[in-house]
């Protein structure tokens, strides 16, 4: 359907433009001007020059980044607890929706364990009963505090068992008659027709645990033990001090403290920080709008 | 273990009274869900039992479950007798309401322009550009927000002091806090939520769009007629999910840029729960506070299911 344009619908496309590009400007512009921070000069980010370039370009913010140990310590932790928290997550949401997406009549406690589950998500216990669990079951200080506490992700598990009920009958009846086991089932019919909606909820995983910060913070006492987006809280929180700790400690680092400052070095770290984030989710899109449609919003 | 009991199931198929082999048909399904239901158990009911200390004077020593005093609502007195409760609870309903109506208005009205665009990669392009900041943490976006609203050497008060406009303190005025609490809410949220509007309104009928014009209907009234109707029951069913949310304030992001300065409009349940619990360690009150918001949140979480329920026929299970 090709209309002939007018004058005014044109006046509008070319409107309609401009407004779309200064909206999107306005959701990147910051993140030019940090990774033009991120290479520029220390005076000349005190003295408000930069905007969206570098000024006096140098690398030695991220010079700087990668000789304090804290940064990569963190971000090892950060990367331990997206590569065993991921896995667990997933395992059980497919566990989990697999049962739960049967009918009543061919698992007579489906609503039982609906409930069992949903009922997390009407009801939140609130912090310090959730704090005092995890420390009751050990785990402060631990890897898995960032872990077990959020080895189901409930509504990704909904979203997914939503996908498999709509799956045709059919199908699954024929594995059935060809003798098929459940676990049979799952693994060679249900998971590879479901593929698009996995996907979907391995990513909400990824950035859940990429992005997490609040139980670093409250479950772990030793810095070490912090993952990234934790110890960049302190640092986005209390940008000088972090600078004045790491040159403290090491001498060899005090070198950098005539030409990094707190806000340069901030700058790029939360930019690495990034990377990961920004590497996947222009991909996602695809995914995230399949899955949410099919998963979530069906009658 | 699985594939042996299937094995056991095909023997005793013929043999054995149709209950039982039901259940040995759904026994696998059980051991699915064991992992899960021991997980789920122990973190979440477990900490749901432990409500309980909203009730006591709680001396952690004792032990979660230990003898610990039980002092009945005495807890929830001293809460409501604080002096600011009340300005916690309207400041956090408040930004609540605002992040909701501004987080429903502005995807939708971007997804109706976004549509108008006809080159899909374009489109795709655009898209992508405003949707980046959903995916970042709080931490990063709080840090990035930190820097450009600085009076002195923030971004935005640098071109603002260009056009002469004096420095805005966007995180230091009681005044200005809640509002750039919602608009960089709605900035970091926005273009996420235009994806779902997208899809709905793609999903319209083209067939409409030609019997309108046909009719002679111009953009304006078959943006009015066919489009607006069309997602409707997306503006709704978002409008409706968005009301469990109405006592959460957006924890992350006020954490990490408030202070004590805008304390008196930009203090939330969340932060006065986190304040009273991690940092002053008064467990019971801040178990009292955190009780208070969960179950005026669940109910808001049930009416607002069984309103999406009712007008768009959405359920979660």
């Amino acid at each position: 359907m090709r209309m002939k344009e007018s004058l005014p619908r044109k006046i509008f496309v070319v409107s309609n433009i401009v407004f779309l590009l200064l909206v999107s400007l306005l959701c990147i512009a910051p993140f030019i001007n940090l990774l033009a921070i991120s290479f520029s000069d220390k005076t000349a980010v005190a003295g408000g020059e930069v905007t969206f370039f570098p000024i006096g370009f140098t690398t030695v913010s991220y010079e700087f980044i990668t000789n304090t140990s804290k940064f990569s310590t963190s971000l090892l932790v950060s990367l331990m607890r997206t590569a065993m928290g991921v896995p667990i997550n997933l395992l059980l949401i497919i566990l989990v929706a697999y049962p739960l997406s049967k009918s009543k009549g061919e698992f007579r406690a489906r609503s039982i364990f609906s409930w069992f589950f949903v009922v997390t998500i009407l009801f939140n216990a609130g912090l310090i009963p959730t704090y005092m669990i995890v420390r009751n079951t050990g785990l402060i200080d631990s890897i898995w505090s960032l872990i077990l506490p959020e080895a189901l992700p409930v509504f990704s598990m909904l979203v997914v068992m939503n996908y498999m009920r709509s799956l045709p009958k059919e199908l699954l009846e024929a594995a059935y008659i060809d003798g098929a086991s459940h676990l049979q089932t799952l693994i060679r019919v249900v998971l590879p027709v479901s593929t698009a909606t996995i996907a979907t909820v391995t990513l909400f995983s990824f950035v859940f645990h990429w992005n997490s910060w609040f139980d670093g913070m409250i479950y772990m006492n030793t810095i070490q033990n912090y993952p990234l987006q934790t110890y960049l809280q302190t640092v986005v929180v209390n940008p000088e001090e972090f600078l004045r700790n790491n040159t403290d400690l090491s001498g060899n680092l005090s070198k950098y403290l005539s030409m990094v400052s707190a806000r340069t070095t901030g700058a790029a770290q939360m930019f690495l920080a990034m990377i990961p984030i920004l590497c996947v989710y222009p991909f996602l899109q695809k995914y995230f709008t399949t899955g949410l449609v099919m998963g979530s919003v069906k009658e | 273990m699985f594939v042996n009991l299937r094995r056991f199931v095909n023997l005793t198929r013929f043999v054995s009274p149709k209950r039982k082999d039901k259940m040995l048909r759904e026994l696998p399904l059980y051991f699915m869900l064991l992992p899960a239901v021991i997980l789920v158990g122990i973190y979440s009911y477990g900490s749901m039992a432990g409500i309980v200390i909203a009730f006591q004077k709680f001396i952690p020593a004792k032990g979660m479950f230990g003898q610990q005093d039980w002092v009945g609502l005495k807890n929830f007195v001293t809460l409501f007798s604080m002096p600011n409760i009340w300005q916690v609870i309207q400041n956090t309903v408040i930004i609540a309401s605002f992040k909701l109506i501004g987080g429903v208005i502005v995807p939708v009205v971007f997804a109706l322009m976004l549509n108008e665009v006809r080159n899909i990669l374009t489109k795709r392009v655009f898209q992508t550009l405003v949707y980046l900041p959903h995916f970042l943490s709080w931490i990063i976006l709080s840090g990035i927000l930190l820097n450009i609203l600085s009076p002195s050497e923030g971004l935005v008060n640098i071109l603002l002091s260009k056009i002469g406009i004096e420095p805005i303190f966007f995180l230091g005025n009681p005044d200005v806090f809640p509002a750039t609490m919602v608009v960089s809410d709605i900035w970091k949220t926005f273009g996420f939520a235009s994806v779902i509007y997208l899809a709905a309104l793609t999903s319209i009928d083209p067939s409409l769009y030609e019997a309108a014009v046909i009719d002679g209907a111009n953009r304006w009234r078959q943006t009015w007629h066919i489009t607006l109707p069309g997602i409707s029951a997306m503006v709704v069913l978002m409008t409706v999910l968005g009301l469990a949310n109405i006592l959460n304030g957006g924890f992350d992001q006020i954490y990490n840029m408030y202070s004590p300065v805008v304390y008196s409009t930009g203090d939330i349940l969340d932060t006065l729960v986190f304040r009273l619990g991690i940092e002053q360690a008064q467990y019971s009150l801040s178990t009292a506070a955190g009780l208070f918001k969960s179950v005026v949140s669940m109910i808001f979480i049930i009416v607002s299911y069984y309103l999406a329920d009712k007008f768009t026929g959405y359920r979660v299970f």
